[in-house]
């Protein structure tokens, strides 16, 4: 309010200008605290639900279940000298390879079928049969097909971004604005121009959707891996955990993978920001979370 | 279901050509038809004397929506039709910089869509078609969902760039003034199912003066005849429409 007076009045400075401004710095100073405050807040209630955590340990409930926050540290501080990054980084590796396989072969099937559309008519009934299947369950035959080894977990991996990224590319592609196509086949686009100057960068908020999507799902289909069968792995140490009764080690385990997918996320959500800036909003959802 | 009857239309070189009709009658059909989106199941159309199948790249389509890609910048939408064309980078940009110019959208070449106002997007819809200069230029209702001002600058606009570019225009419109203003020759059309009832010149010299037209008498005479015969279909239009509901 104070803002618009200013301007309303042109160059010739009101009476109470200078209280203007004071204004301004206040409501700014105003709008700091506010996030401050939120910070701090949030801060207390992380430190306070630890500390009951803590607290409850061995008074409510025994350690055995839940182990305990210092527990925890104390298992991590150790674990990190030891053990844990080789075993992430295999992890990671099965995820990652998985992923860049699986995301480019969804996105290409998906291209292939739209731009065939013959053959996406043919073909629709088997993606839907194979669609059915829950992918998780395959876990046990890949273990026989491809063996205890990394192969196993990046196959998995890789099928569960491949599903993703496939439908999304497919009905992305098929619910393209027809009039962005008829504009641009009047303007004069042959049909390859249409389909990569039009039709991709139009599906494009789907697929990038997608591909975000698929980094925790990719992940999950790698840890599926390991519960299976494995001999390294962060999902074969929570497994050998758990099989010891050893709650610490698994929460442990379990807590470096939620700092792995959300630090993944904010990074991705930042990729597809910069990357979609000319959508009207840059909120484009699709549910990161991990299932 | 047929749209269109007896549509005998024939549109000369270099006319401003406007086509006037209450909601409905099949202006939006008439123009797909020319255009060739889709085919006619009876009659035909010629162009410059010759039958042509599918899409006729001599004939630019400006569409009541702007459609312009959203992913794209002003300029790149603006762009576009020459990338396709495999004109090279530098005369693309010379020529949409020259129209960006034209209709005042310096400073905003690099803004997405959904920054621009209706107004600045309907521009650029226009200037779009006319970068890669087809010979034909069917416009339906360009301005239609813009508010009165703008639509009057624009209209001008549009007026100053036909005189400068020499293009036929095809301008489909359900406002009358706005018709009148623009055309050589307005054409009305009935209600549905459409057939061309009325073929008028407009007996106004140029350049015009569209703020001032209204007071001119000739605009009111034209404006007069024509719209006793608008009035008539605007009228069935509405009792179609009623005894649907």
């Amino acid at each position: 309010m104070a803002i618009a007076e200013v301007n309303s009045r042109g160059s010739v400075l009101p009476p109470g200008a200078a209280n203007v401004e004071d204004d301004v710095k206040a409501w700014e100073a105003q709008e700091r605290r506010a996030k401050w405050k939120l910070m701090i807040v949030r801060v207390l209630l992380a430190i306070a639900l630890l500390a009951l955590w803590e607290y409850g340990t061995d008074r409510w409930f025994d350690a055995l279940w839940f182990s305990s926050p210092l527990r925890i540290a104390r298992h991590f501080m150790s674990w990190a000298q030891d053990d844990l990054f080789s075993h992430l980084i295999i992890t990671l590796r099965e995820t990652f390879v998985g992923y860049t396989c699986g995301t480019l072969l969804g996105i290409t099937t998906g291209t292939l079928l739209a731009r065939f559309q013959f053959l996406g008519k043919v073909l629709d009934p088997f993606i839907l049969a194979l669609n059915g299947i829950p992918r998780i369950a395959l876990a046990p035959l890949f273990i026989i097909w491809f063996g205890i080894g990394e192969p196993s977990k990046i196959v998995l991996a890789g099928l569960l971004a491949f599903f993703l990224c496939f439908y999304a590319t497919l009905s992305g592609l098929r619910s393209v604005d027809a009039a962005y196509i008829s504009i641009a086949r009047v303007m004069g686009a042959t049909e390859r121009q249409t389909f990569f100057k039009v039709m991709l960068p139009a599906a494009s908020p789907w697929i990038i959707a997608a591909m975000k999507v698929s980094v925790p799902f990719s992940l999950v289909g790698a840890i599926v891996g390991e519960f299976m069968a494995a001999t390294a792995g962060l999902g074969f140490k929570i497994q050998l955990y758990t099989a010891q009764f050893d709650t610490t080690g698994a929460v442990t385990g379990v807590l470096v993978l939620m700092v792995v997918v959300v630090t993944f996320n904010t990074g991705l959500n930042r990729l597809e920001q910069l990357v979609l800036r000319w959508r009207p909003d840059n909120s484009a959802g699709g549910g990161s979370e991990m299932q | 279901m047929e749209a269109l009857l007896e549509t005998d239309l024939q549109i000369r070189d270099r006319e401003f050509l406007t086509i006037v009709g209450p909601s409905g009658c099949g202006k939006s059909t008439l123009m797909n038809l020319i255009v060739g989106l889709f085919p006619a199941s009876s009659g035909e159309i010629l162009y410059r004397g010759q039958r042509h199948a599918g899409i006729n790249r001599a004939i630019g389509y400006v569409t009541q929506a702007d459609n312009l890609y959203p992913w794209r910048t002003l300029r790149k939408n603006i762009e576009f039709p020459l990338e396709l064309r495999g004109v090279p980078a530098r005369q693309r940009r010379e020529r949409s910089q020259h129209l960006i110019h034209r209709v005042g959208l310096a400073g905003f070449e690099d803004s997405y869509p959904h920054e621009l106002s209706g107004g600045m997007r309907q521009r650029a819809n226009i200037i779009r078609t006319l970068a890669y200069e087809p010979e034909v230029i069917l416009m339906d209702e360009p301005f239609g969902p813009l508010d009165a001002q703008t639509r009057l600058i624009l209209q001008n606009q549009l007026l100053d760039l036909w005189q400068e570019e020499r293009k036929t225009i095809i301008f489909i419109t359900h406002d009358l003034g706005e018709a009148v203003a623009l055309a050589d020759r307005v054409v009305v059309m009935s209600a549905r199912p459409g057939r061309i009832k009325t073929i008028a010149p407009v007996p106004i010299p140029r350049p015009r003066d569209l703020f001032e037209i209204h007071t001119d008498e000739r605009f009111r005479e034209t404006y007069r005849a024509l719209w006793a015969s608008l009035e008539e279909e605007v009228k069935k239009g509405a009792v179609q429409w009623q005894s649907q509901k």
